[in-house]
């Protein structure tokens, strides 16, 4: 149904995306500016994007943000899922508490959740030194760190995508004579598939954004590119980091074109 | 019904995960916080109230208060309460806007929302120094305060969105009907609608704006810190890590005494839809 807006209500929203958008574009149309210290424009350059896939840090902390964004999703999707289906499916007493549980990660600030974490680290760490062993902060400790954090997207994705749909259905499949794992696979997820690919997807973005959490588990051997990012705005602005940062723009707007799409068809129950 | 089999099937795996990586973690950091700095990033005991005493600002003998915590939390929660009631602001209204387009021009302007909202938050920050950086405003305060409102304005508007999309306009054409004027027929007829939404968006906003310390860090400066720079830095240079632990659950406590007080009066349907 279209309303009337007033006048004033438009301009003021356009206003607002104007807003929003204004540094995303300036920073794409830097990432071509031809000049080092780029205040002002000096002509149209692709040369920082060459820039860029020449540095070895650069490709290293890509490679690294993409094993662990892949292998944190794979795992939380799993985990995530299965908690999305059991709040579902079960009437529980203790549900208030599980939901703050779930809640928690997405609620306390990042800054407190990374310095726990931390800290976590350190204190297994100093146990397991008095049984010989050790380990350095890096790609399994901000594994384990991501996971952490993504969990609780993916089952509350998958519990609002199950919303609505009774038991019924399952129970059905049993009355045709389907066995408990045949009517899981062919009726509930199914119906849980879209939610569970959503919360993936989410799972993904988030872990590819993430920089506080990262940047207090990470260890200074390892780095993704939100904290290289970070590490090169501390020193001082760079074209080449405005390029890295124009990519990682164009991939979140790909994902979420993407999760937009898959969530689209979403039919009434 | 939930059997222990069933359990270990479903809810267990993930919620054990969370039990592990998050919950004992915070215990570390509560038993961290009663213990006192031995060397950079090293805690020792004997077991002690130092670290929570100078979070509240006495020095470790509890003989002198000095009031430098005391601004820098003031700070934080006036800083993240000015950048809420600026994102109150610009994002009420548009919530309006957007929910009175039809279903096309809502799903695309939803989806230029979402984008950045979803778009690497140090990114879009930083993408903030090149614009102001001729202007010579970096760092500073209104350069942070600038910061905050752009990175949290779409977390704002989405959950009032979705409750100004389920008013009902009937109350309005009834108030209207009725004589009453204007301002009144909105304010008794639709601004209570939205108040579910207003509520979770101020507190979707508030909370991040409270713990950030990447606004701070890159648009500020010292003296602009607030309580996240506070604690990045007992990790970082100071390596004082019961002090930040105890400035950890401060602000922990903070955040967690707003969301309870939201969840009394929302209930247990009102803290998921926040998420």
């Amino acid at each position: 149904m279209i309303r009337r807006t007033h006048p004033a209500l438009s301009v003021w929203a356009w206003l607002v995306y104007a807003f929003l958008y204004l540094p995303i574009i300036v920073l794409v149309v830097f990432s071509f500016n031809d000049s080092r210290f780029g205040a002002t424009w000096a002509g149209f350059t692709t040369k920082w994007y060459g820039v860029l896939f020449a540095r070895a840090d650069v490709r290293e902390a890509l490679t690294n943000t993409l094993t662990v964004a892949v292998v944190s999703t794979l795992i939380s999707t799993v985990l995530g899922t299965l908690v999305g289906l059991g709040l579902w499916r079960y009437t529980l007493r203790f549900r208030t508490a599980l939901t703050g549980l779930l809640v928690l990660p997405i609620v306390i600030p990042d800054v407190v959740m990374g310095v726990s974490l931390l800290m976590f680290y350190a204190f297994v760490r100093s146990g397991l030194e008095r049984l010989g062993w050790t380990f350095d902060n890096g790609f399994w400790t901000v594994l384990l760190a991501h996971v952490t954090f993504q969990i609780s997207y993916v089952a509350l994705t998958v519990r609002s995508r199950l919303a609505g749909y009774g038991p019924e259905l399952e129970e059905a499949a049993r009355d045709l004579g389907a066995t408990g794992l045949r009517s899981f696979t062919h009726v509930v997820l199914p119906l849980a598939l879209p939610g569970v690919l959503a919360g993936a997807l989410l799972a993904f973005t988030l872990s590819l954004d993430d920089f506080v959490v990262t940047y207090f588990t990470s260890g200074s051997g390892f780095s993704t590119l939100p904290v290289l990012i970070y590490t090169n705005v501390k020193r001082g602005v760079t074209p080449d980091i405005n390029a890295l940062s124009a990519l990682l723009v164009l991939v979140t707007v790909v994902a979420i074109v993407a999760a937009n799409a898959l969530l689209r068809p979403r039919r009434q129950p | 019904m939930l059997t222990v089999r069933r359990f270990f099937a479903t809810l267990g795996p993930g919620t054990l995960w969370l039990a592990a990586f998050l919950i004992v973690p915070a215990l570390v950091m509560l038993g961290y916080s009663f213990l006192t700095r031995t060397d950079l990033a090293q805690v020792g005991g004997p077991w002690t109230l130092e670290a929570w005493g100078r979070v509240f600002g006495y020095d470790a003998l509890f003989q002198e208060w000095t009031a430098d915590n005391a601004r820098v939390l003031w700070r934080s929660v006036w800083v993240a309460g000015l950048s809420t009631a600026l994102c109150v602001l610009m994002g009420y209204p548009l919530a309006f806007y957007i929910a009175r387009q039809d279903a096309r021009r809502k799903n695309l302007l939803l989806l230029l929302l979402i984008i950045p909202f979803w778009t690497n938050f140090l990114i879009r920050v930083y993408a903030w120094i090149l614009i102001l950086r001729p202007f010579d405003l970096v760092p500073s305060l209104s350069a942070t305060l600038l910061g905050m409102v752009y990175a949290f304005v779409p977390f704002f508007v989405l959950p009032v969105y979705s409750s100004v999309e389920k008013i009902d306009w009937r109350l309005l054409e009834a108030a209207q009907d009725l004589g009453a004027p204007p301002l009144r027929a909105f304010m008794t007829a639709v601004f209570p609608q939205t108040l579910p939404g207003l509520v979770a968006g101020i507190l979707l906003t508030f909370i991040p704006a409270l713990g950030t310390f990447v606004v701070s860090d890159i648009l500020g400066g010292a003296k602009t810190a607030m309580v996240g720079n506070l604690i990045q830095n007992q990790f970082g240079q100071a390596g004082d890590w019961p002090y930040g632990s105890a400035l950890s659950f401060l602000l922990m406590g903070m955040v967690l005494l707003g969301l309870w007080s939201y969840a009394r009066r929302a209930g247990q349907k009102g803290l998921e839809e926040l998420v």
